[in-house]
């Protein structure tokens, strides 16, 4: 029993890390209809650029910082300069430009950094809590994940540029005729889910250790996750991460070997959605004839 | 029904000539310079060289295959890779374990991939767009991992060898060519068999519930057995070629059936034109030569270079190489029609 | 007064089809002038080309401004608030954020401005923490007028304000459109198909067909002409 509850926060805070990357994924959906398949990339390198300033001697929360800076940033540049071109084209068309997007990073990152397995810091002492049951890394986690959650809410939620993002995702269109720049609350909005995918890579990297493909298995969950909750849905992002998590480790740990892991999790998930086919969560598209 | 495989869209320059000669007659001409150039290049170049460009045809099928899907049904398709697979290991498997001529391993590969995707298209029927997409990955995922698994059959990690086959004596050509001749044979058979159900009444209906499934419906169209049909015939043409590879290449491992060419076909696909056929050509050129060139550019970064060759074909043509040139070339000729309408007209 | 609006020759697009042929419109200042035509005459086009959502070519003129190839958020910043064909409400957000919406060109808080709303439409205040989407067909086309209004325009285009509502209800939201346009200043610029309301208030008219304009002049003067009615208007 002990070691269920263990397993279970364990997955919790792997969901974490997916449910934050599946956030992401939905908040570029929901304003774009693109599913970005570089997300994972992009925050993988974030996740080297903490790396390399935790490195040359910050102290992690400042790296930290300064990481989702400049992700945030780089996440509105690359709206602008990489997918602006490919917006009014079909999504096919975006979708290739997302994959070529992550190779490259994936790429480069290998150049800059090499293909070593690198040793990534974790900000959290890696102690037992609570009579074994989780360890403050994982509490650490689940902590930050939440910390970051609750920002986005009220940012959403109460501010005035938060409501225009919301809007504009919705109905670009009366956005526009209400003043608002759609361009940039797109920008904005690729910016905060880099941003979000840089805490998510941070998060995890003590765990998975820093190499340019950490992020593809967790971008698969992630993914899966995001459908499990229902592609539109922000709330779904978070529940299906977080049932993700904990079913990967449950399923691992006492099912089968972790070579089936990834499809038997897989092929779990796409039973739920043969029986909910929008996700949990997910409106079905009433279609108007 | 003629086959019609015309980058230029006829119906509307609304001409019965071009510089004297008829559609048909110009298609007929187009088509037999083609096939003799195609035909006679093998003999021009090196033993590799030819491998390479087989290789190309090989994957051409298997992107027109998911052109089938993805194209002119509207359904991504993220796990080609996988069932290019599945016929390549059939193959494998037949020869390897049952001495079966290479040959005689191209029907029940088509066939076994055939009930696969049928299988597949059933509970497919019930996802849609990114959904879609994740039930295909889940497919691309688990290939790599259940072949491993069941070792006995697959040789697990270490893969399958097979003996390459032999040429017929009576040719007098070497093995690269021979292979060369058998693969182009079956592309022509797929194009041919293609061409004839996309510009037919199948077609039709395909196009019809991609782009507008409940008026589609209202028709009177089946479309759930369109749809899997659809399904069923795209897996068949990537199996194909997957059978095609194992024969090729003489050997099978997990490795070579990553996500990465289920990614790769999607790529190819795109990059062609997803709605077209002569795309699938201009696909498997670019799945074959990009990544090669980008590493003997490139020994840093070679991967960054086929990303940023994507980019720049996607902003260059969005519909792909043959989806954006052929309306521009139709474009050009209703110029010239205009211009000077002696060369095309009545 | 001088006309806050003028289309000087203006042609328009829909997709690759010209459907405006070369128009000349002008709204008064502080006046209502209304477009009226069977479907397919080019009206709505015509407005989604002062906003800028559609190609076009000709004059735009706006308050001493040229609109011709300004995005629609620039234009909407101008002063031209427009509540296009469908309401175009945000209907998975609540009504006061729809509202805030509307002013989001506007500095400082937009609260005074939404009261001042709800004093035009008090049913929007009963259901001002509720989805917009969960609204009765009239009162999201008040909603998409409240929010027109929030960004403090000078002109304010309407695209068939009437349609899908019944008479009662497009009688009251006219009457409150006519008070508005008193009260606040603002010029209307009016698509309707529904002439014989549209043409009570209105004070100059155009007739609209297959994108040209047929006949145009002071609104009372189209609604005496009884060739006219009968032959466009059906009355």
């Amino acid at each position: 029993m002990h070691e269920l509850l263990q397993q279970i926060f364990s997955g919790l805070a792997a969901g974490a890390v997916y449910a934050s990357v599946a956030l992401a994924l939905v908040m570029i959906y929901r304003a774009t209809d693109l599913v970005n398949f570089a997300q994972g990339e992009m925050a993988m390198f974030s996740t080297y650029i903490a790396w390399s300033l935790v490195t040359v001697g910050l102290p992690f929360w400042a790296a930290f910082l300064i990481t989702l800076v400049a992700s945030f940033l780089g996440g509105m540049a690359i709206e602008r300069i990489i997918i602006r071109p490919v917006e009014n084209a079909p999504v096919l068309a975006a979708v290739i430009v997302t994959i070529g997007l992550g190779l490259i990073f994936n790429s480069l990152a290998g150049w800059f950094y090499s293909y070593t397995v690198q040793d990534f810091p974790s900000p959290f002492p890696d102690r037992p809590l609570f009579g074994a049951l989780m360890t403050t890394q994982e509490l650490g986690v689940v902590g930050v994940t939440l910390v970051m959650l609750t920002l986005l809410f009220l940012f959403f939620r109460f501010t005035k540029t938060g409501l225009a993002m919301r809007a504009a995702a919705q109905n670009p269109e009366s956005a526009r005729l209400c003043g608002i720049p759609v361009g940039r609350m797109l920008a904005i909005g690729w910016g905060l889910a880099a941003a979000i995918g840089a805490t998510a890579g941070i998060m995890v990297a003590p765990v998975l250790f820093l190499d340019p493909y950490m992020m593809s298995g967790v971008l698969l969950y992630a993914f899966a996750g995001a459908l499990l909750g229902g592609i539109s849905s922000p709330v779904g992002a978070l529940v299906g991460g977080v049932i993700v998590g904990v079913t990967e480790n449950l399923v691992g740990t006492y099912l089968i070997p972790t070579q089936l892991k990834l499809t038997v999790a897989l092929a779990l998930i796409i039973l739920v959605l043969v029986f909910r086919p929008n996700g949990l969560f997910g409106t079905a598209i009433v279609r108007r004839v | 029904m003629t086959k019609s495989f015309s980058i230029v869209s006829p119906d509307k320059l609304a001409a019965d000539r071009y510089a004297g000669l008829t559609t048909e007659s110009w298609r007929w001409l187009g088509t037999t310079a083609l096939i003799v150039l195609v035909a006679l290049l093998p003999f021009a170049l090196s033993n590799y060289h030819v491998f390479e460009l087989t290789m190309v045809m090989i994957y051409a099928i298997a992107v027109l295959g998911l052109n089938i899907l993805t194209g002119y049904n509207g359904q991504i398709s993220l796990g080609h890779g996988g069932f290019f697979a599945v016929g390549a290991y059939t193959t494998a498997i037949l020869m390897h374990h049952y001495a079966v001529p290479y040959w005689a391993t191209l029907p029940p590969a088509a066939l076994i991939c055939f009930v696969l995707g049928v299988l597949f298209g059933l509970p497919a029927l019930r996802f849609e767009g990114p959904y879609l997409a994740l039930v295909t990955l889940a497919m691309a995922v688990a290939t790599p991992q259940v072949l491993k698994y069941f070792d006995n059959w697959t040789g697990g990690q270490q893969g399958l060898n097979l003996v390459k086959p032999s040429p017929p004596a009576a040719l007098g050509i070497d093995r690269d060519r021979w292979l060369y001749f058998i693969t182009l044979l079956v592309l022509l058979l797929a194009i041919r068999v293609a061409a004839n159900l996309l510009h037919g009444r199948t077609g039709r209906a395909l196009v019809a519930i991609r782009d507008h499934p409940i008026a589609a419906a209202a028709m009177g169209i089946d479309t759930a057995r369109y749809k899997t049909l659809a399904f069923g015939t795209s897996t068949l043409f990537t199996g194909v070629a997957g059978a095609l590879s194992a024969i090729v290449i003489g050997f099978v491992a997990p490795e070579s059936f990553t996500l990465f060419l289920s990614i790769s076909f999607l790529v190819g696909s795109a990059i062609g034109g997803i709605a077209t056929i002569g795309g699938a050509i201009v696909g498997g050129i670019f799945i074959q030569f990009v990544p090669n060139l980008a590493n003997d550019i490139s020994d840093a970064a070679p991967s960054a270079l086929y990303g940023v060759a994507m980019l720049l074909f996607m902003y260059a043509m969005p519909h792909g190489v043959v989806g954006t040139l052929g309306p521009l070339l139709t474009r050009s000729m209703l110029r010239i029609q205009a211009r000077w309408p002696a060369l095309i007209g009545k | 007064m001088a006309p806050i609006l003028e289309l000087h020759r203006l042609k328009a697009f829909y997709g690759q089809s010209e459907v405006v042929h070369g128009i000349d419109v002008a709204v008064e200042e502080g006046g209502m002038t209304v477009l009226l035509g069977a479907n397919g005459a080019g009206k709505t086009t015509t407005l989604r080309a002062i906003c800028g959502m559609v190609r076009s070519e000709g004059e735009i003129r706006f308050a001493g401004e040229q609109l011709e190839r300004r995005t629609t958020e620039q234009i909407a910043g101008l002063g031209v608030a427009h509540v296009p064909e469908g309401r175009g409400t945000f209907m998975a957000l609540t009504v006061e954020e729809n509202l805030r919406l509307g002013g989001y060109t506007r500095a400082g808080r937009p609260d005074a401005d939404i009261q001042r709303m709800y004093g035009y439409f008090p049913i929007l205040a009963a259901r001002q923490h509720q989805q917009a989407g969960s609204l009765s067909g009239g009162e999201q086309q008040m909603l998409a007028i409240a929010r027109a209004l929030m960004m403090g325009p000078r002109l304010l285009v309407l695209d068939e304000p009437s349609f899908g509502l019944a008479p009662r209800i497009v009688e009251e939201i006219f009457n409150i459109v006519d008070r508005i346009r008193r009260e606040e200043h603002v010029s209307v610029l009016l698509v309707e198909q529904n002439a014989s309301l549209a043409l009570e208030l209105a004070d100059h008219a155009y007739l609209l067909e297959t994108g040209y304009v047929v006949t145009s002049g002071s609104a009372k003067a189209l609604a005496d002409d009884p060739q006219i009615r009968r032959s466009y208007l059906g009355y």
